[in-house]
């Protein structure tokens, strides 16, 4: 989803205005759909959003003014999106902020409509005056909303267009943060719009220093580690959309414990089927905490496999509640069984957190697919069949 | 702390160095510190830790960096090659 390809955007508009009878909404940047929430126009931030303290006269008119301290109900939010709770509608309104009491010298600095990549950005910066570019990026975070070209060259140049950005300063420069660069082009930036773009650091908190010394980052700040705390803060969402899955097999996995097996079916669905439940979760567990947490550690470099080690110690520890049971055929399928399905369960677990990782290239995700796709598909079909066979055999 | 390595042989990666005009933005975008300079030139240093999201080739000025940019994440290719809607997790 790239923008431009080359043409030129503004430019383009402005030529075809000129010499196009045809309708504008045509031919106007074909490339991308207009941002969300917008597809009638573009509209001023609302001024009545809960974390706006005052409004700040200036020569366009008045801009919202925020400021660096979070509110309880900033970060009661930011826990929230943190649980998978409206973390997809966690917005602010694009538009021109006032962190302060900007003036024209002060910096721009630009930011994605996602509440906690804004309120990030604006914590970062305690007595600090600077004006906040807020994009339309349909609420997604920065770097995943450059990945996918909506904080793009195109969004850039048309909301400070929109914002009448250039009539409040006079310097003409903007401070992106170096994650949106896979969405704009800083050379077209300033072939349509005359402004600078400077790539600031990748945290927002490296910005008070990276200011105060002349807009020049250290090598560390333009690195993109994946510490253990940043991937501890990852976990939760990981676990609920798993959870979501588990909580619409639970009633499967306890109505198959309860066929078959040695007593009558709620006596089955109380011992095997929670057995089962059980045994599930604790893979599910393995592969969407265990596995993000302990990622550096894990031996191999494919998160399947990461996930799989996981995934197998939890094969072990339920294989030391099955062992007595499985000198019988039966008993010895239920353990062979789950030594497959949770692998599989934690193995697939642990390669979806490849889209939550800062390091993995598509080309690697798509070559870890092909065979860990397969084995997972293959291994929980085998494992289940065992378990569901092994209700039925003595 | 040492960067994370993921998988290797697979990036897509390419420099072009007759294009190159040695501005250095590839080298400032880079997460992943993988192009380093040499001699006017920028220079593919560190292959493997290439994550391909694109950001070097998107602000070369010269067209002289090109990768299949995309991002790297499972969900986002299950959901593509089921056809669906919605690209990964965020």
């Amino acid at each position: 989803m790239r923008m431009f390809h080359g043409t030129g955007g503004f430019q383009e508009r402005n030529i075809m205005k000129k010499s196009s009878k045809k309708p504008l909404e045509s031919v106007v940047f074909p490339m991308v759909a207009l941002p969300p929430g917008e597809e009638n126009g573009m509209r001023p931030a609302d001024l009545h959003q809960p974390f706006i303290i005052g409004l700040l006269k200036t020569a366009i008119g008045e801009i919202p003014r925020v400021s660096s301290a979070l509110s309880g109900r900033d970060r009661w939010g930011a826990i929230k999106a943190r649980w998978d709770v409206g973390r997809m509608h966690y917005t602010v309104d694009p538009g021109l902020y006032a962190l302060g009491t900007p003036d024209e010298n002060s910096p721009v600095l630009v930011s994605a409509n996602y509440k906690m990549s804004f309120d990030r950005l604006r914590r970062a910066l305690p007595g600090r005056d600077a004006w906040i570019l807020v994009l339309n990026t349909g609420g997604i975070n920065v770097w995943c909303a450059a990945g996918k070209g909506t904080f793009g060259t195109q969004e850039l140049v048309r909301r400070m267009e929109f914002c009448n950005l250039s009539k409040v300063l006079n310097h003409r420069r903007l401070i992106l943060p170096q994650l949106s660069a896979p969405g704009v082009a800083s050379h077209k930036v300033k072939k349509f719009s005359g402004f600078e773009v400077v790539y600031g650091p990748i945290r927002a908190e490296d910005l008070p220093s990276f200011l105060d010394s002349g807009m020049k980052a250290t090598p560390a700040m333009r690195i993109k580690t994946f510490p253990f705390r940043e991937r501890l803060v990852l976990v939760p969402v990981e676990l609920v959309e798993a959870m979501k899955i588990y909580l619409l097999i639970l009633p499967v996995l306890l109505f198959l414990g309860g066929l078959g097996g040695p007593g009558g079916f709620w006596y089955n669905v109380v011992h095997a089927g929670f057995f089962a439940a059980v045994a599930v979760l604790s893979a599910i567990v393995a592969g969407a905490v265990l596995t993000p947490i302990l990622l550096p550690w894990l031996p191999g470099r494919a998160f399947a496999l990461k996930g799989t080690w996981m995934g197998g110690l939890t094969a072990a520890s339920l294989v030391a509640f099955l062992l007595p049971g499985s000198h019988t055929t039966g008993g010895l399928m239920e353990l062979v069984g789950w030594c497959l399905l949770a692998p599989a369960v934690a193995a697939y677990l642990g390669m979806n957190f490849t889209g939550a990782s800062t390091y993995t290239s598509l080309s690697g995700v798509k070559k870890e697919m092909r065979w860990a796709v397969p084995m997972e598909i293959g291994a929980a079909v085998i494992g289940l069949g065992l378990w569901i066979t092994s209700r039925f055999v003595a | 702390m040492e960067d994370l390595i993921y998988l290797k042989n697979v990036v897509t990666l390419k420099l072009d160095q007759e294009k190159c005009v040695g501005c250095g933005m590839c080298l400032v975008v880079c997460p992943h510190a993988v192009l380093a300079m040499n001699d006017g030139h920028a220079q593919i240093e560190k292959k493997d830790a290439c994550m391909e999201c694109g950001a070097c080739a998107q602000n070369c000025p010269t067209e002289a960096i090109t990768v299949q940019a995309g991002v790297g994440c499972a969900a986002a290719v299950i959901n593509s090659a089921l056809g669906r809607q919605g690209n990964c997790c965020c």
